[in-house]
């Protein structure tokens, strides 16, 4: 057993199975949306944004950024942790890493709260 | 024919340098890379490679030979090479060379010695042995003749990666030969063993193991069956 504190849910397998799930849900989400520009050929800015008023859409549009956000943080420590090591990178592997993982937490987190106010913002 | 070797001694080397061998072969006979090798050696008795049962069941003499890992005693010059084109000999990619052709294994059987390569049963033993049916001694077929040469796990990204925390494809087939045989009981300490991001979930998948494996032997369905089975012991 490998242990570690970094990754999302402590376990290969948990990680496993939330990045197959939240690809399904950004599957759908990104057919969702290219069904609408399909329905919509004369796509505006007001068309656009109604999509965006209703309720389910809202859920699903948050559904989907919380998918995002945890595909991002599993793919990106599974890169840190392939790319930035010791092999790589010598004893100021650790460091470089953890660089790039608080990056990754910061921007996920500034993505996640950016995508909250834009979809349930006034 | 020109054959291209890897050589590096630390003693006296700074660094790694290919070394060009021209040699004669017999134009009737479709030679092993191991006999062109022996051919080699004769010219430049200082190549220093492993091998020993020189058909296939050792091990010892794996290699990369034109870009692709194998065994050399049982890879022919006509696969290995094409009509006209030059031997290229390598180490295993991805361990520390100890000398020419000799890499030191000791990473590659610290994983294996990690998974428990050993039938685990806490049952009072019976009197002469533990059966087997033929059903569930069909289950080990593809798995038990693994003759850890490291073909596969060196040629794995994965393992090149994280050869200290991924177990890589030979280890996890051997892990899969434990959990499929029926007589051992240890599945479940077996399995929490495996469940961490690195051990088992860094296989991506990328099959390399399969495409080299000298015996035909399939690691990436044996991992697939190991997430499986992790899948049911933890959902």
């Amino acid at each position: 057993m490998v242990t570690n504190v970094t990754n999302l849910g402590r376990s290969g397998l948990y990680d496993w199975i939330v990045q197959r799930f939240s690809a399904i849900i950004l599957a759908a989400y990104s057919l969702c949306i290219l069904a609408n520009f399909v329905m919509n050929p004369d796509m505006d800015f007001q068309t656009w944004s109604s999509i965006f008023e209703g309720n389910a859409m809202r859920f699903f549009s948050l559904i989907t950024l919380f998918a995002l956000c945890a595909h991002a943080w599993i793919g990106m420590w599974t890169v840190s942790t392939d790319y930035l090591t010791s092999l790589q990178l010598g004893e100021s592997a650790t460091f470089f890493r953890i660089m790039f993982q608080a990056g990754c937490v910061l921007l996920i987190a500034v993505y996640l709260l950016w995508g909250i106010q834009i979809f349930w913002g006034n | 024919m020109l054959v291209s070797i890897y050589r590096y001694n630390p003693d006296t080397d700074e660094k790694p340098f290919m070394q060009d061998v021209d040699v004669q072969l017999p134009e009737d006979k479709d030679l092993m890379v191991l006999d062109v090798l022996e051919l080699a050696k004769q010219q430049d008795p200082s190549v220093v490679y492993r091998r020993s049962c020189r058909e296939g069941v050792c091990g010892s003499d794996g290699m990369n030979i034109n870009g692709n890992n194998g065994l050399a005693c049982i890879t022919p010059m006509s696969s290995a090479v094409k009509p006209g084109g030059k031997l290229v000999l390598r180490p295993l990619p991805g361990l520390p060379v100890i000398r020419d052709l000799v890499v030191d294994m000791s990473i590659f059987y610290k994983q294996y010695e990690k998974i428990k390569p050993y039938l685990i049963n806490d049952t009072a033993p019976p009197v002469i042995e533990r059966l087997q049916s033929p059903e569930e001694r069909e289950k080990l077929d593809g798995l038990y003749e693994c003759i850890l040469c490291a073909c596969c796990s060196t040629n794995c990204p994965s393992f090149w990666w994280n050869p200290d925390k991924f177990i890589g494809p030979a280890g996890l087939l051997q892990a899969y030969r434990f959990l499929a045989d029926s007589r051992d009981t240890a599945d479940v300490e077996r399995l929490a063993g495996l469940d961490d991001p690195f051990s088992v979930f860094r296989c991506r998948g990328i099959m390399n193991c399969v495409a080299v494996c000298p015996k035909g032997l399939n690691p990436t369905r044996a991992i697939g069956h190991i997430r499986s089975m992790l899948i049911q012991q933890g959902t």
